[in-house]
């Protein structure tokens, strides 16, 4: 089943202002970053999808249903996280949460339940009853996700979860959805212009670009092929070079370094052999993981 | 071997497989919610002190009226008349209430929380002004009834005495709905413009009291028609207007004159009803707005 689709999606604001620009993109269930500079049309594409803007033209689809004509049924099998600051400050994070699953439908004995359960699973305890205006922005940021999650959602639409957290903050709340995508079994899309973070928990990864489609693979497909091996010598990096060369592995030159393409793991092998053979000092052998950012970065220049 | 008792298992996340309740009920739920803020229930308690001095002060006020007639035999103020005379204190109340229910919520930035919610746009702002309504209603009906048993436990007529109170008690609720309905939209329209509370307790009293001397001053230019028409620029002398026509003697005893609108009494009608649709249409538009971002 596929989660999400859009068809030539194209969002254009009033004063002439393109969100959104011919995007196509299908993704399947699992925890999916979308990830793009601001102003990249994230926050666009996630009120298409919950039906709240209506497109330009073009369709998208979600959970196999239209959000711009059966958005009530979307919305109902969707949980939001807004990116901004969004929760009354003199309500408690329990009143809230429970009021919130009774709009969702929720009956009301189900939505006090479910909302204790919500935020127990986002880690808020005995401090759910206090005022929310006394939380810290961690704090905040969980009582919005356990919002989200109150009424069972298929999917979780995030927007900027990690906003304003401090990099403990930022892991934790990495670590949370990753229990969510994986645990929980409901899909979930984080949006970030923090490529590094959505990185280390999705499957798949869709990259926007001024309205427009970088690139949306799975994040294994991304980084798999270049993998490289970084080595180091304190002298001899030449006749190392050429002598790996002639091994047929191809080098690249990097400084003081020597970067290797990580076939498979002979590869190693064949590096230390060849560096015990010519009796060089080795300094250090390390994988490097190519950050996805690079592949963007790479690409940028044809589609600009 | 006795079972060890007391343990609490972590049983992870459970999906939820129950009923999901419809549109109605989550209405209901809404306007419930917002009943209950009108008057600060489930708030801190400062978020109680004004709404329930109100209710003291009109509460208080038909007990001594109440206290009066069983003395003196005659009632000093007929129901309708006393919703008339509460109207000031519904004013500071709707300042109060309004802003509470809608400019919270825009300034909290808490409404996209209901806009990706299975809630229709329309419900969420008819769902607030229901329950400004019904709060108006309940703070000027719930005194007129207090009144009301109050007469009928002192009257010396039997059950006539209290089918006779009754029929002069169940106009005078309607008239207070009226009250509600006319306060209530106009007041929520205007707090909607805003996020913040002061300034739109601030415009709201601005727009109910501001306006009377408006109606001063066309009620002492020379023409008779202007005169009779002015009530009609204020929404407290609206609201008046189309009491003394349609309630009369109600509202109005012999000794003092009432709203002095001559024929005019079906404009007042249609006015007011074409200025409740029309504050319910415009905050209609707004919420259009408002979801969107």
């Amino acid at each position: 089943m596929t989660l999400i689709a859009t068809e030539s999606l194209t969002k254009t604001y009033g004063g002439g202002v393109t969100a959104l620009a011919d995007l196509t993109v299908a993704v399947e269930p699992g925890i999916i970053g979308l990830v793009g500079a601001n102003g990249a049309g994230k926050s666009t594409l996630i009120k298409i999808l919950l039906g709240l803007l209506t497109p330009t033209s073009g369709r998208a689809r979600v959970l196999g249903l239209d959000p711009t004509t059966d958005s009530a049924r979307v919305r109902a099998r969707v949980g939001y996280m807004p990116e901004h600051d969004a929760l009354p400050p003199d309500l408690s994070a329990a009143e809230l949460v429970t009021h919130l699953g009774r709009i969702s439908g929720l009956p009301r004995t189900v939505a006090r339940e479910r909302a204790s359960e919500a935020l127990r699973h986002v880690g808020l305890y005995e401090e759910r009853y206090r005022p929310v205006g006394g939380y810290s922005t961690g704090m905040k940021q969980r009582v919005k996700l356990a919002q989200a999650l109150v009424h069972d959602p298929d999917l979780l639409l995030l927007d900027e979860p990690t906003n304003g957290l401090d990099p403990a903050g930022r892991d934790a709340m990495l670590t949370l959805v990753h229990r969510i995508g994986t645990e929980f079994g409901i899909s979930v899309l984080v949006c970030s212009h923090l490529l590094g973070e959505v990185e280390r928990i999705c499957d798949t990864l869709v990259a926007i670009d001024g309205g427009r489609l970088l690139r949306a693979d799975h994040i294994s497909a991304m980084t798999s092929a270049t993998d490289v091996l970084a080595v180091e010598v304190s002298e001899g990096t030449e006749e190392l070079a050429a002598r790996l060369a002639a091994l047929g592995l191809p080098v690249r030159r990097d400084g003081r370094l020597l970067l290797v393409e990580l076939v498979d793991d002979a590869t190693y092998d064949l590096i230390l052999g060849a560096v015990a053979e010519l009796d060089l000092p080795l300094h250090r052998l390390d994988q490097r993981r190519h950050r996805v950012a690079e592949l963007f970065a790479t690409r940028e220049p044809s589609h600009a | 071997m006795p079972e060890p008792t007391g343990v609490i298992h972590d049983i992870g996340y459970q999906r939820y497989t129950g009923p999901r309740l419809g549109r109605r009920a989550v209405f209901g739920a809404l306007y419930l919610h917002g009943l209950r803020t009108a008057f600060g229930l489930g708030r801190s308690a400062k978020a109680k002190i004004f709404p329930w001095l109100v209710v003291g002060i009109v509460t208080a006020v038909a007990a001594a009226l109440t206290a009066i007639r069983a003395q003196i035999g005659e009632a000093v103020m007929t129901y309708a008349q006393f919703a008339d005379n509460m109207s000031w204190l519904v004013i500071f109340f709707v300042a109060v209430a309004a802003p509470e229910l809608v400019s919270r919520d825009l300034r909290s930035g808490v409404l996209p929380l209901y806009f990706s919610r299975p809630l229709p746009r329309a419900d969420y702002p008819l769902a607030k002004l229901l329950a400004l309504a019904t709060a108006l209603w309940l703070l000027l009906g719930g005194p007129q009834f207090v009144m009301f048993l109050g007469a009928a436990f002192s009257t010396g007529d039997g059950m006539s005495g209290v089918a006779e109170e009754l029929l002069d008690l169940l106009p005078s609720l309607l008239y207070a709905g009226l009250w509600a309905v006319v306060f209530a939209s106009v007041g929520l329209l205007v707090a909607s413009l805003t996020g913040k509370r002061a300034f739109a307790a601030g415009g709201i009293v601005a727009v109910f009291l501001m306006t009377t001397p408006i109606v001063g001053t066309l009620s002492v230019m020379p023409s008779r028609t202007v005169n009779e028409l002015a009530f009609l620029a204020s929404p407290s002398t609206l609201v008046g207007g189309v009491g003394s026509w349609a309630l009369g003697d109600l509202l109005v005893s012999e000794d003092q004159r009432g709203v002095p609108i001559g024929g005019f009494g079906p404009v007042y009608a249609v006015v007011a009803v074409l200025l409740v649709s029309g504050c319910v249409a415009l905050l209609l538009r707004r919420y259009r707005k408002v979801a969107a971002r």
